[in-house]
Parts: C-alpha cells; sequence; structure tokens
C-alpha cells in the first residue's frame, strides 16, 4: 500500500508536505505568553481550570473533561474582544471577573468560586493562549 | 482510590485474587512448556519420540494429577470464604437505578431508614451485608477491591457479605450494561474506622441544616419553586411522607465525593453546570435541563446544594 503511494506521487510532494507538517508542529509548540500575563504561568492555570471545574460549564481546549454548555465554548477566546460582553477582554480584567462574577455583572450566572486573585492571573493566562 | 482487583482489601477478594492468580500461572507454565514442545517437534531432523510414554504421562497421568490438585485446593479455599449470611451487625440495602444508585441505612438512633445516594460507607473490620435490587432494568454491583459481582434484578433480592480490612476508597462500578449511561455509573466505598463511620452515620441521619445566610436560604426558595422536590428528597425541606424517590436523595449531597454517580466531582461550579444542562454530561439521564432559572437563582440553588453537607 505505502508502495503503491509513493510510485504514484513520486518522493517530491510527500518531502515538501512533511517539511509542511514539521512546519506546523514548530508553530504549535511555539506557545508565547500573551501580553499583560507578566510573571503568569499558563500551565499551571490550565491545571486551576481542571481544579475549579470549569469545564462543567465550558468547553475548554486542553483542559480534560471540559465539555459543558450552560456557559459559552471558550476555544478561541483569546481572540474574543469581550468577556461576559461588558469587560474589555485583556488579562487583568478577565482575572477581575474570574474572582467574582457577580460583582462585575450582577445577573451572571457564573458563580464566584474561590478562586484567588493569583490563581485568575494564571487562568487568565492560560485562557488568552487560546485563539 | 486503589486498584480494585490487583489490590484486593476484603479477606474474601484476597483468597479469590490468589485462587485466580494461582490458575492463571500455571496455565502460562503449561502454556510455555506446551509452546516449547511444539516448537521442538517442528525442527527438522526429528528423533523418534516414545509415543506411549507421552500419551500415559503427559496426556494422562499429569493432567489428571495436576487438575485433582487444583480442584482439590480450589474446593478448600472456596469453601473457607465467608458464609452468605445477612446475619452481620450492618444491613444496607443498594438498589440500582438508571443510572445511579440508592443506598439505604438505619438509622441506630432511632431505628429509621434513611436514604442516601451514590457512595457507601462501611467501618473497616465489621461484616456488612449489602440487599441488592434494581429499580429499573438488570444492573450489577462491582467493587472488584472488596470482591464478589452480584447481579441487581428487578424484582429479586441478591445479597452480598463485604468486609474491608483496611481503611480507604474503593471504587465500584455498575457490571451489567444497563443502557447509555451505564459507564456513568460509579459508586465510592468508603471505608473507615467504627468510630468515624459511626459519627458520619449519625451525621447523615439528621435533616439538611437550616441555610445559613440569605443566598443560601434563596437557594432552598428556588429548588422549592422549580419543583425539584418531585424528583429529589431533602430531608427537612421536602415532604416526609411518599419522599421522591425518582433521582438522589440530596439531603447531604455536598458530603459526597461525586455528583451525578460519579459523573463530576462535588463542587460550586461542577453543580451549577450540571443544573444548567445535564444532558452535556450524562446524555439520556432522566434529569431535564432547567432552562427557567436565571443567572442568580442558579448560583444560588448551586451553593445551597454545596452547603448540605
Amino acid at each position: 500500500m505505502r508502495a503503491r503511494v509513493c510510485f504514484r506521487f513520486g518522493p517530491r510532494p510527500m518531502l515538501a508536505s512533511a517539511l509542511l507538517l514539521a512546519a506546523a508542529l514548530a508553530g504549535c509548540s511555539e506557545r508565547r505568553a500573551p501580553a499583560g500575563t507578566d510573571g503568569a504561568d499558563p500551565e499551571r492555570g490550565r491545571r486551576l481550570l481542571a481544579q475549579f471545574q470549569c469545564g462543567s460549564c465550558h468547553v475548554i481546549p486542553g483542559v480534560e473533561a471540559a465539555r459543558g454548555t450552560a456557559g459559552p465554548p471558550l476555544a478561541t477566546f483569546g481572540r474574543q474582544s469581550y468577556v461576559a460582553g461588558t469587560l474589555p477582554n485583556d488579562p487583568p480584567a478577565l482575572a477581575r471577573w474570574l474572582v467574582d462574577p457577580p460583582a462585575v455583572k450582577p445577573g451572571t450566572a457564573m458563580p464566584a468560586l474561590g478562586v484567588s486573585p493569583d490563581d485568575a492571573r494564571h487562568m487568565a493566562a492560560y485562557l488568552a493562549t487560546l485563539r | 482510590m486503589t486498584a480494585g482487583f490487583f489490590d484486593p482489601a476484603s479477606p474474601d477478594a484476597i483468597t479469590i485474587a490468589r485462587l485466580g492468580w494461582t490458575m492463571f500461572v500455571a496455565a502460562a507454565v503449561i502454556l510455555a512448556a506446551l509452546t516449547w514442545l511444539t516448537l521442538r517437534a517442528l525442527r527438522p531432523g526429528r528423533r523418534a519420540v516414545r509415543a506411549r510414554w507421552w500419551i500415559v504421562a503427559g496426556g494422562l497421568a499429569f493432567p489428571v494429577l495436576g487438575l485433582t490438585a487444583l480442584l482439590a485446593w480450589s474446593a478448600v479455599a472456596t469453601a473457607r470464604l465467608s458464609p452468605q449470611t445477612s446475619l452481620t451487625p450492618l444491613r444496607i440495602a443498594v438498589t440500582g437505578h438508571m443510572w445511579w444508585w440508592q443506598v439505604r441505612y438505619t438509622d441506630p438512633a432511632t431505628g429509621r431508614e434513611i436514604a442516601l445516594a451514590n457512595e457507601l460507607h462501611i467501618p473497616v473490620g465489621r461484616p456488612v451485608w449489602l440487599a441488592l435490587g434494581a429499580g429499573d432494568v438488570i444492573h450489577a454491583f462491582w467493587v472488584p477491591a472488596l470482591g464478589g459481582k452480584i447481579d441487581m434484578i428487578p424484582g429479586r433480592m441478591h445479597g452480598l457479605r463485604v468486609q474491608a480490612q483496611r481503611a480507604g476508597t474503593y471504587r465500584g462500578q455498575c457490571a451489567e450494561y444497563c443502557g447509555e449511561q451505564h459507564a456513568r455509573m460509579a459508586l465510592d466505598v468508603v471505608a473507615r474506622p467504627p468510630a468515624e463511620f459511626d459519627a458520619w452515620l449519625a451525621a447523615q441521619a439528621w435533616p439538611a441544616a437550616p441555610p445559613a445566610h440569605a443566598q443560601l436560604a434563596r437557594g432552598q426558595a428556588v429548588f422549592l419553586a422549580q419543583r425539584c422536590q418531585a424528583c429529589h428528597a431533602v430531608r427537612g425541606v421536602t415532604p416526609e411522607v411518599r419522599g421522591a424517590t425518582l433521582g438522589p436523595d440530596l439531603t447531604h449531597v455536598g458530603s459526597r465525593r461525586t455528583i451525578a454517580a460519579g459523573t463530576l466531582p462535588t463542587h460550586a461550579a461542577a453543580l451549577a453546570g450540571w443544573l444548567a444542562d445535564p444532558q452535556a454530561h450524562k446524555p439520556g439521564a432522566r434529569m431535564p435541563a432547567t432552562r427557567a432559572l436565571d443567572g442568580a437563582d442558579l448560583r444560588a440553588l448551586a451553593a445551597w446544594l454545596e452547603s448540605l453537607k
């Protein structure tokens, strides 16, 4: 099977696609810290998002079993302009929201979960990488 | 949480695991020997074999002696398993439902029955009789670390005597395919020292504590306004007579390790997400989504449920 594919398409396109794939993978591994998240650790944020059960309301790429539908999916959160339709989406504002959502938007369904400001900084840093 | 079958925690489970491993090792040794003999026989330049000797020794004597020894040993070992009797100091009724476990204890103080769900607590070292039944279809009770796997059949009462040798949390799982969410029908068995167990049971026998602050009071009001009590009982809050049993009893739901039979860890966020859309987490579960709750009500309800320790 494999030999036949090589015969039909020749080695050159295969080499080209391998190079393309390598380039794409290199691009993926390079996850730069977004602006405004100095000193925050996105990886720690990812673990905190799992620990605080954010996935019971949100679909969050990279967070295990995050398949909730009660809140918006966060797959492209880093590209979003506003948080909860009110706050401009920059990491410090997002951290404020994560600590106490009802204080920012009283009618929201998102509960205050006892997230500390420091935890929120790491979580915001991870969410900002979702582009 | 321990790895069940490979780490048995009850005397019977240890006996069964030892039997299982012995059979497995013996079979492996015989298979290896036969494979070796077969490969030798396939080699070119064969010598003549003493056919009669191989048939008598390998074909008759070895199986007869080996199997007789194994049979005798397994007969003795299984005869030593503890007798299956309900005459134990503690008896617990476990009923399988699609897809959760109802668990009923007798309150030692009053003699009344108290209904709990999805979590079984037992005292270490004391034998416990589990009365197993089913409310809808056939389920099976299986906690590998404690041994045994017993079918739970509607209209019949089966039983299993278990005894935990050491404290720990052992995972159980429905072991008979029972529909869409069979896989999310888990049960935690928490074995703890008898004094701790008695304190736990006494606490579980209490009705739900009254709400400690305004948000929790609002949550309780939302629970009643949404008619959650049509399926769920909360002792002290919902009517005692003919308590609803379509869904798990929630009197102490905040004290359990998980919600929805092992689906999500108990946490205010998990409760909120579950309440808003149970079908996202456990498609086919009997609980409908609550589309009529505004955000603040949802938060209050989740906070109240989490406070029910």
